[in-house]
């Protein structure tokens, strides 16, 4: 048990001086800001301690007195004091808290930054979900800790002094025997801040494991229903929720303990101040308005004290998170350029791949010296099976990854002296799963780019003939992509991945063919957009098309990370080797429904 | 509102507790509010200089007070927030009586996220109002007509100045929190939108990086960060409302108490322990109007909420055992027929198996091949009434599987799903989920585990899942084809089971079984024709309909789509062998 709570919560220390170093920084640039929030805040935390005193002064110098102008006047200090108070509150916890949101917005746009020049490495080998943990709930958690946190350990902390400068200069001896229960107090919210800390933990370790079991359960439903199991896990959900149900009440226990108990402390400092304070004022070295002011103030520090200890949670998960977004933020696994990469402006489209060796990791090598090039212009099928290298290739194209020995030319220069950016500039990819941003059909054309006008876009659709179908959308070109493109079908999605690669016009194309079957009509409308798009520019195809590949000025047969065959759709066939074989598999069909 | 009447009967169980609760509320406020009366009489009584002595009295009089009231207060806590727990957990277990018992369709139409959102969020809301609420509405009311009471006895006039300010903080709060409350709802929109849009460019990362759009990128996530940091501040804006409203309207009521009660004091209508009596009371009632306002926004959060389980203990059974159960059958023999069965998932959807007419005599071995998306699964999803048939009838031994005790079918048939899904729980436990009528040893020897089983240092006590080992796509299967071997099936359902198992293991596993099926019915599920070759009889699905029918070498000769099939393997089988 008490190693799955360290599974559970994995909290470190709630403070950590290198972290909160760092965090500091972020501070930084709002620090004039900060300090004048602070300034504010002293002030602002001796308008609450001044009323009991103004109390004071009211029944003993004009009550007692019978001095009614004197009250009229403290009656009038005392609305201004809070008036004044209100407002300087609203403004001061505005203000900070939106100095705190904005530090975290700074935060939250930095590390998107960071993580969107990460490699393809980073995100092959993270899932999606934890890369957005970091940039949402684990931003969200230093939100609380810049606004909430660290403002109210101020305010909290000033209010106290302030009590304390008013009562002992009213009477130091009554403060002395008022603060008696002061030790007892701090003692007594320790520890329960620490049984409650242990209580919350065992309360969370339960409702994970109530979350867990029902999350779990409900997707195997059907393994329940199926094997007919309802009793015995109704007998096991019971047992786990009634653990759950343990769990809380016994942390009901402490606070059922605390909150009275605080009570009862106040009541007996309320006694002490009565009776040493009666006391004295018996013996005539104590004023009525003294005690009023002391019972008054026995009320008011007893909440900063409970706050203050509060604040240690949100500090720790806090310092957790910050821990888990900086080391996001040292990741670098970047693809880097070199130090004064040359530049490529009119590219020709000469591809050569000159004895490349290409690994995911250590010497598993996936491609084998790879081999072949293509001239400007032409268009080169890459065939194989599964597994064959084909999407690796694309990879290092790219400079998604690099290569680990051999050489890609572009135009006989080396793509690793160029600066990757650049490069993929000049190529457009189009990828077999395609992929659709919320937003409009429009903008999943441009994907924003201002370089691209609207005319360009219907332009592309045009050629590639998606207009049609998009025309014909409630909104046409405006027409909101919802869910990834549920709402269109395979077809129309691969369309409009094609007028986007058009659209940005490149030398180079690379073209990665759907397998997904699609009805006859549009694959007639595919296969012409694919002709049209790889028109005039130097184009790879991973060819899963009879027609792309009878097209193809040269085909590349890879085999289990090499290159084993090259040549014309004829010249392969009458070889009867690799591709004769791939060619039954894969698109012989294609012909028989071709000419049936 | 009257959706938390709903609740009744839950109350009724803790009548007693509850009974208890209340009284306790009732006893810890007298004592609550009896102290500032002796705090008054102090004070009037050190105005006359009495002695010490009397002091003393008073002052061991409020310590005496607070204890036994502070003892009450331990008391309610442990009486009406334990109520609200196990409250909670009664909601919460007749929500999953109920849910367990609702058919696939309901799965499917639901997402997992949306019934945990049900089954947390939404119940715990309605603790809040058993807790919580009823709590402090109790105590408030009670608190306010003791308190009340004693103000007006000590100064009708005084009373009617002071009380003027104390109602606003419940209206306020209850504004206040309602807006808030409505701010948070909207900022958990724009928090969900925000991590669409780094979802959608994590997942789109390749389509960002080719395209060279990570500025763009950037900018539009800057533009919904700021959109989220708005919002944050609309709601800090009311937040920071919060304090000094409720300061100001409370330090009112204590400058009037000054005020007019000091011009009365100087008059002399009114001593000055009276004014601190007036003082304490007002501080005492600030807590239960906050309380009250909060209450207000409390109910109503949790009667949407009890709305939201409701409707899902309304949902209806659908597939249980009904009017035309025999429950004098308790065994089948397993001879399956399907007579004109046509199944769709909707009203409004296509059929998905259209007129399907089919026997299979018990001991036999069937199955079933075609391209993905054809009708397979929902075929022998209709055996063990994971769905009902939308006409025709499915008959098990001559009889309509509606006549049959749904545990007494579900029990003799052993379905091995697509998916493996297996439990974080140990792997006995796993095998052993729905019976052990077939010996451990056995069925993993059938299911070709024992190797792995011996390899593991805990054997099948070893933990699998999230807190255990996780085991790859082909344990996870063969783990699944145990655990519906160990219940001794009648009928044995196997759908795509051997997917991520390889050639050579898979047939070792079918001669295994072919061994153990020998007075069992079969039926398989496959894209591999090696899986099914040998079975008695073949059925190839295309559209919703039986398309061919036969054993493997009269398909062939057919030359129909199972025979294109056939070719098509043997040559991805000489692909792979070439190097």
């Amino acid at each position: 048990m008490a190693d799955q709570h360290k599974d559970d919560e994995i909290l470190g220390k709630a403070y950590d001086s290198k972290l909160m170093k760092r965090l500091l920084e972020y501070i930084k640039p709002y620090k004039k800001y900060v300090a004048l929030a602070i300034i504010l805040n002293i002030l602002v935390a001796a308008l609450g301690p001044v009323r009991p005193y103004l109390v004071h002064i009211a029944i003993d110098e004009s009550i007692v007195q019978k001095d009614y102008n004197t009250l009229l006047n403290i009656t009038l200090l005392l609305l201004l004091s809070l008036i004044f108070q209100a407002v300087v509150q609203f403004f001061l916890t505005y203000y900070t808290e939106y100095m705190g949101q904005k530090i975290v917005y700074d935060l939250r746009v930095k590390l998107f930054s960071h993580v969107q020049k990460l490699a393809l490495k980073f995100f092959d080998k993270t899932p999606v979900g934890r890369t957005v943990t970091r940039v949402t709930n684990d931003v969200e958690s230093l939100n609380e800790m810049f606004s909430s946190g660290i403002v109210t350990v101020f305010s909290d902390v000033f209010t106290i002094i302030w009590i304390f400068i008013f009562m002992f200069y009213m009477s130091w001896d009554l403060s002395l025997v008022t603060l008696a229960v002061l030790p007892v107090l701090i003692y007594a919210t320790f520890l329960f801040r620490r049984k409650v800390r242990e209580a919350y933990r065992d309360t969370r370790f339960h409702l994970a494991r109530l979350n867990s079991y029902m999350q779990e359960h409900v997707t195997g439903m059907n393994i329940t229903q199926i094997f007919s199991k309802e009793k015995e896990e109704l007998n096991k959900f019971s047992g786990i929720n009634n653990d759950h149900k343990i769990a809380n009440i016994k942390s009901i226990f402490y606070y059922a303990i605390f909150f009275p108990g605080v009570e009862l402390l106040s009541s007996i400092a309320i006694a002490l101040i009565i009776w040493y304070g009666g006391g004295k004022y018996l013996e005539n070295t104590m004023t009525l308005g003294i005690l009023f002011a002391f019972i008054q103030y026995t009320e008011m520090f007893f909440r900063p004290i409970r706050d203050l200890s509060e604040k240690y949670n949100i500090l720790q998960s806090a310092m957790a998170s910050s821990e888990r977004i900086f080391k996001l933020m040292d990741d670098d696994t970047f693809v880097k350029n070199v130090d004064n990469p040359n530049t490529i402006n009119n590219v020709n489209g000469r591809i050569d791949f000159k004895n490349v060796w290409f690994a995911y990791n250590d010497d598993n090598y996936v491609l084998k010296d790879i081999d072949f090039s293509i001239d400007p212009g032409q268009t080169a099928a890459i065939v194989g099976a599964t597994g064959a290298g084909k999407t690796s290739l694309i990879n290092i194209l790219t400079r998604f990854y690099d290569i680990q020995k051999g050489s890609i030319l572009l135009d006989g220069m080396d793509i690793s002296k160029l600066d990757k950016r650049e490069l993929r500039k000049h190529i457009s990819i189009v990828l077999q799963d395609v992929y659709l941003f919320s937003g409009t059909v429009k903008s999943n054309i441009s994907l924003g780019s201002k370089d691209i006008s609207d005319e360009d876009i219907i332009n592309a659709a045009k050629v590639v003939g998606a207009d049609k179908f998009i025309s014909s959308l409630p909104n046409g070109y405006n027409e909101e992509v919802k869910e990834k493109g549920a709402t269109l079908s395979v077809g129309q999605k691969q369309l409009i991945s094609f007028a986007r690669a058009l659209a940005y016009n490149p030398q180079i194309l690379i073209l990665d063919e759907a397998t997904s079957s699609i009805d006859t009509e549009t694959e007639i409308i595919i296969q012409n957009a694919i002709e049209k798009l790889l028109k005039g520019r130097t184009s790879i195809v991973i060819a899963h098309r009879l027609s792309t590949i009878q097209n193809a000025d040269k085909i590349i047969v890879m085999h289990k990370g090499e290159v084993r065959e090259i040549g014309t759709h004829q010249e392969l066939l009458t070889k009867k080797g690799i591709y004769y074989k791939l060619y039954q598999l894969q698109y012989k069909d294609q012909e028989i429904t071709k000419t049936a | 509102m009257q959706s938390l009447f709903a609740l009744k009967k839950y109350f009724l169980r803790y009548k007693s507790k509850l009974a208890f609760g209340i009284l306790f509320i009732l006893l810890s406020n007298f004592g609550q509010v009896y102290i500032p009366i002796i705090l008054k009489n102090t004070i009037d009584e050190l105005q006359q200089k009495v002695t010490i002595e009397l002091i003393i009295q008073n002052v061991l009089l409020i310590v005496g007070t607070a204890l036994i009231s502070g003892i009450f207060r331990f008391f309610i806590r442990q009486t009406i927030i334990v109520i609200s727990r196990e409250i909670e957990y009664d909601v919460r277990q007749d929500f999953w009586e109920h849910i367990q018992k609702l058919p696939l369709r309901f799965f499917q139409n639901n997402s997992t996220g949306n019934i945990m959102a049900h089954a947390t969020n939404d119940i715990s809301a309605v603790r809040m109002f058993v807790g919580p609420s009823v709590m402090y509405a109790i105590d408030t009311v009670t608190k306010f007509s003791i308190v009340l009471a004693i103000m007006f006895t000590i100064s009708p006039i005084l009373t009617g100045f002071t009380l003027v300010p104390l109602p606003f903080i419940s209206i306020l709060v209850y504004i206040l929190s309602k807006k808030i409350h409505k701010k948070y709802n909207a900022i958990q929109e724009k928090f969900s939108e925000i991590t669409t849009v780094a979802q959608e460019n994590f997942s789109g990362i390749r389509v960002v990086k080719s395209y060279v759009r990570e500025e763009y990128e950037i900018e539009k996530w800057k533009i919904s960060s700021r959109e989220y940091f708005e919002k944050n501040l609309e709601k800090v804006k009311l937040q920071a409302m919060f304090q000094p409203v409720l300061y100001l309207t409370a330090g009112l009521s204590t400058i009037i108490v000054v005020w007019i009660g000091g011009g009365m004091a100087i008059e002399g209508t009114i001593t000055l322990g009276e004014i601190l009596a007036f003082v304490v009371y007002l501080g005492l009632l600030i807590w239960p109007m906050i309380a009250f306002g909060w209450v207000a926004n409390m109910v109503q959060q949790a009667s949407a909420s009890m709305k939201r389980i409701q409707k899902i203990l309304n949902e209806k059974y659908e597939i249980s055992d009904s009017g035309l159960t025999d429950y004098s059958i308790t065994n089948i023999a397993g001879d399956i027929e399907f007579r004109n069965v046509s199944f769709r998932f909707k009203a409004d959807l296509p059929l998905v198996l259209n007129n399907i007419s089919l026997k299979i005599p018990h001991g036999a071995t069937a199955a079933f091949v075609g391209s993905t998306g054809v009708g397979k699964t929902s075929l022998i999803n209709l055996i063990p009434r994971l769905y009902d048939t939308t006409s025709g009838e499915v008959l098990i031994d001559g009889l309509d599987v509606r006549n049959i005790p749904l545990n007494v079918l579900r029990e003799n048939i052993g379905l091995v799903p697509q998916e493996a899904f297996l439990f974080s729980d140990t792997l006995e436990n796993n095998l052993a989920y729905g019976g052990k009528k077939i010996p451990l040893e056995k069925i993993s020897d059938i299911s070709k585990l024992s190797k792995e089983v011996a390899s593991f240092p805990l054997g099948f006590q070893t933990v699998l899942g999230e807190r255990g080992i996780t085991l790859s796509g082909g344990q996870k299967q063969r783990s699944a084809l145990a655990r519906a071997l160990a219940i001794d099936p009648k009928i044995l359902i196997l759908d795509d089971s051997f997917s991520a198992i390889d050639t050579h293991t898979e047939e070792e596993i079918l001669i295994k079984l072919k061994e153990f099926m020998k007075d069992r019915t079969s039926i398989i599920i496959s894209h591999r024709i090696s899986t099914v070759k040998d079975a008695d009889i073949i059925f190839v699905l295309e559209d919703g309909k039986i398309a061919e029918e036969g054993k493997h070498n009269e398909l062939v000769e057919l030359n129909g789509i199972y025979a294109e099939l056939h070719n098509k393997q043997l040559l991805e089988e000489e692909l792979k062998e070439l190097n």
